[in-house]
C-alpha cells in the first residue's frame, strides 16, 4: 500500500519550532552553561600544561584538546561526558511530551506525516548540539591562538572539524535513543531515567564489565599471564565488547584524530611496526582511515535507534 | 465505492462508513458501522465514554487503522490518502492541547505552518480567526494563562483558520461552565452558517439535542439509534411532540375527549382541571386550539414540546433490557 503525498511535508515547520523551542529553552540554557563552564576549566588547564612544555609539536592546537593536568580531565573527555547529557536532554521527552500535552493528535490532525513530526525533531536535536558544538569549537581555537600565540595549522583545523561531524554523530546515537525512550515510554521520567541508566551502564560501567566478561568468554593462556603477556583472543574479546560502547567508539575516534601519532586502534605486533618511525605523526587521510570504522559505526547506531524509534511511532495510536 | 467529494452535488453524503470494524486485539471498539454524513448538516456522535466514538473519528482522520469495511471522506480513503483528508478536515480533539510556553498567536502560526498555508496570508488568517472566535484581546498571552473555554475557542480558531470543510469536535464542550458553554454552541453554529459540516461527539444529550440536525447513538461499538430527534422520538417513545394545553372549558363538555379525537393525537393526559398534555406525532398545535374554540373553551396557554432527547435515551435503554433483540434489529 502506498502512501500518497511526501513524508517530508511540514518538516522544515516542525524542525524551525523545535529548534527554536530548544533554543529558547531554560534546560538548553542550563546544559549549555554546564558544558561551557567546564570546558573553559579543562582548556585553562590544557593550556597551562602546554605552556609548561618546551618540546616542539607539530599539533599545539589538537594538544588543547586532548591534554589533562592534574585531576581535570582533558577537554574532550568532558566532552564525551556531556554530550551524551545535552542529547538525552533534548530527547527525553520529545514524543511523550506532546501526549502529555495532548497537542499530538492536533498537530497529527494537520496534512503531514508522523514521519515528518518524529524526523523534524530529531534534526531540530542535531541542530541544536551541532550549534552548540560549534560554538565551543570556536571558543577553544579562539582561546589557543589568542593564549598560545600559535595560529592554527590547515590540518590541525580539518583534523577538529572533522572531529566535531563524528562528535555530531555521537550526539545522534544518545539522541535518538532518547527519542526511541520517550515512544517507548508515556511517562517523561521514566524515559529521562531509563536513558541516563543506559548511558551510566555504557559509559561507567561497561569499561569494568567488558574485560571481566571476555575473560569468561576466552579465558587467557596461563602460561602467557605467568609471563606477564595478554592473551590474543581475550585482548580481541575486550575490545569488541568495548566496542559495543558508543562511549569507547567515540573515545577511539577522538584518538585518531586527535592524536596524529595513532597509527591501530586494535593490538599491534612488534614485526608490524618494523620499519615505522616511532612517534611520527599519520597523515589526515590515514588518520581518518584509522577512524573511519568506528565512525561508521557511530553512524549507524544512530540509524539503528532512530530506525527503531520510527517503527515503534508508526504502530503507536495517537489517543491518549 | 467511489464518489466525486469536490464539487459533489448538493447533498452527495461527505462521510461514507460502511461496515466500518477498529479491533483492539481481541476487543472490538467498532462494531460494524455504518453512516453518512451530508454536507451542512451538524451530526452527533453520542453514546457513553467507550463506546467507540473517538475511534470513529480517528478512523476518518486515517490516525488509527480500519480493521474491516471502508470509511470515505470527501471522496478519499483517509487510510490511503490521509493528508488529502485531513488538509480538509479541522479536528479538536477532546481536551486540546496547546503548547503552554507560547502564546495563542505563535500555537496558530505553527499549525498554519503545518497546514501549508501560504506565509503572506498566515498572519492574516490566523488574526482573522482569533479575532472569530473572541480571543483577539489576549492573542499575545501565552496559552498556560488560558482557561479551559479559552483553549477550546483556540481550538475552534484553528479550525475556521484551515477553512475546513468538515469540523470534528470530539466532546468539545465537557468541563465547561454554562456561560462557555452557550458561546461555543454559538460558534459551532456560525460554522454550520458558514456551510462547514460538523460532526460533534459528545455525552451531553441536551446540548446535542440543542444544536444538532441528526444523531448517532452509539453503544458498545455499535449504533444503535440514527435520525433527527423528533424520529428517534417517533420511533422510541410512539411520539414526536409533546403539547400542551391549558384552557378552561365551557360547562358541560369533556375536552380531553375532544382533544383526543384530533387527528394525530396518540394521548390525552389530564395534569390538572384545566391543563392537558396531549403527545402526538406532529405539532398539533392549530388543530388543538381550533378543537378547544370550537368546544367554546377558553384557550389560556398552548406550547409545544420536543421530547428530549434524554427521555429517549433512557427510554431506549430500558426496552433493550426487556428485549435483547433490539440491539441487533438497530
Amino acid at each position: 500500500m502506498r502512501r500518497e503525498g511526501s513524508p517530508w511535508q511540514g518538516l522544515s515547520g516542525v524542525f524551525l519550532k523545535e529548534l527554536a523551542d530548544h533554543l529558547s529553552s531554560v534546560r538548553m540554557r542550563v546544559l549549555e552553561w554546564l558544558v561551557v563552564l567546564t570546558a573553559v576549566a579543562a582548556l585553562y588547564g590544557a593550556i597551562s600544561a602546554i605552556r609548561e612544555t618546551t618540546q616542539e609539536d607539530p599539533f599545539v592546537l589538537l594538544k588543547l584538546f586532548t591534554v589533562s593536568q592534574g585531576k581535570l580531565p582533558s577537554f574532550v573527555a568532558i566532552l564525551g561526558f556531556l554530550i551524551p547529557l545535552m542529547a538525552i536532554g533534548l530527547g527525553f521527552d520529545a514524543v511523550n511530551g506532546e501526549h502529555n500535552r495532548r497537542t499530538l493528535s492536533r498537530i497529527l490532525a494537520q496534512p503531514i506525516y508522523r514521519d515528518a513530526l518524529l524526523a523534524g525533531k530529531f534534526l531540530a536535536g542535531l541542530a541544536t548540539i551541532a550549534i552548540s558544538l560549534l560554538c565551543l569549537w570556536l571558543l577553544v581555537v579562539g582561546l589557543g591562538v589568542f593564549m598560545l600565540g600559535v595560529p592554527p595549522s590547515g590540518e590541525e583545523i580539518a583534523r577538529s572539524l572533522v572531529f566535531l561531524v563524528f562528535a555530531l554523530a555521537y550526539a545522534g546515537v544518545w539522541l535518538a535513543l532518547a527519542m526511541l525512550y520517550s515512544i517507548l515510554f508515556r511517562s517523561p521520567a521514566t524515559a529521562a531515567l531509563t536513558s541516563l541508566g543506559t548511558w551510566l551502564l555504557l559509559a561507567v560501567l561497561w569499561p569494568m564489565l567488558a574485560p571481566a566478561l571476555a575473560e569468561a568468554i576466552a579465558p587467557p593462556n596461563v602460561r602467557l599471564q605467568i609471563l606477564g603477556l595478554p592473551t590474543l583472543a581475550t585482548l580481541e574479546w575486550t575490545q569488541a565488547l568495548m566496542r559495543i560502547s558508543p562511549s569507547h567508539l567515540f573515545g577511539e575516534v577522538v584518538l585518531a584524530l586527535l592524536s596524529p601519532s595513532t597509527r591501530s586502534l586494535g593490538p599491534v605486533f612488534m614485526d608490524q611496526l618494523q620499519g615505522a618511525v616511532g612517534g611520527a605523526p599519520l597523515a589526515f587521510a590515514d588518520s581518518l582511515a584509522v577512524a573511519w570504522p568506528q565512525a561508521v559505526a557511530l553512524v549507524a547506531g544512530m540509524i539503528v535507534l532512530f530506525a527503531a524509534g520510527y517503527v515503534a511511532f508508526q504502530r503507536q495510536e495517537v489517543r491518549a | 465505492m467511489t464518489i466525486s467529494g469536490h464539487e459533489s452535488p448538493a447533498r452527495a453524503p461527505v462521510i461514507i462508513a460502511r461496515d466500518l470494524v477498529r479491533r483492539y486485539g481481541a476487543a472490538t471498539a467498532v462494531d460494524h458501522l455504518s453512516f453518512e454524513v451530508v454536507p451542512g448538516e451538524i451530526f452527533g456522535l453520542l453514546g457513553p465514554n467507550g463506546a467507540g466514538k473517538t475511534t470513529t473519528i480517528l478512523m476518518m482522520l486515517g490516525l488509527t487503522e480500519v480493521s474491516d469495511g471502508t470509511i470515505t471522506v470527501l471522496g478519499h480513503d483517509p487510510g490511503r490518502e490521509p493528508l488529502a483528508v485531513k488538509r480538509r478536515i479541522g479536528y479538536l480533539p477532546d481536551q486540546v492541547g496547546f503548547y503552554d510556553y507560547l502564546t495563542a498567536r505563535e500555537n496558530l502560526a505553527y499549525t498554519a505552518r503545518l497546514m501549508g498555508i501560504e506565509r503572506a496570508e498566515r498572519s492574516d488568517r490566523v488574526a482573522a480567526a482569533l479575532r472569530r472566535v473572541r480571543l483577539a484581546d489576549v492573542a499575545d498571552r501565552r496559552v498556560a494563562t488560558y482557561s479551559r473555554g479559552m483553549r477550546q475557542r483556540l481550538g475552534l480558531a484553528e479550525i475556521m483558520m484551515k477553512r475546513a470543510e468538515i469540523a470534528i469536535l470530539d466532546e468539545p464542550t465537557s468541563g465547561l461552565d454554562p456561560q462557555s458553554t452557550a458561546e461555543f454552541l454559538d460558534m459551532i453554529r456560525e460554522l454550520k452558517r458558514d456551510g462547514v459540516t460538523v460532526l460533534l461527539s459528545s455525552h451531553m444529550l441536551d446540548q446535542v439535542q440543542r444544536i444538532c440536525d441528526r444523531v448517532a447513538l452509539f453503544q458498545a461499538g455499535r449504533i444503535v439509534l440514527m435520525g433527527s430527534v423528533p424520529e428517534l422520538a417517533r420511533k422510541v417513545l410512539g411520539a414526536g411532540f409533546v403539547v400542551e394545553v391549558e384552557a378552561e372549558a365551557a360547562a358541560g363538555t369533556d375536552l380531553a375527549q375532544r382533544l383526543a379525537s384530533v387527528s394525530g393525537v396518540n394521548a390525552v393526559e389530564c395534569i390538572a382541571r384545566d391543563r392537558f398534555r396531549l403527545t402526538a406525532d406532529h405539532d398539533v398545535c392549530p388543530e388543538a386550539a381550533r378543537a378547544v374554540v370550537a368546544a367554546n373553551g377558553q384557550l389560556r396557554r398552548l406550547s409545544v414540546d420536543e421530547p428530549s432527547l434524554e427521555a429517549i435515551y433512557t427510554r431506549f435503554f430500558e426496552t433493550q433490557k426487556d428485549d435483547p433483540e433490539v440491539r441487533h434489529a438497530a
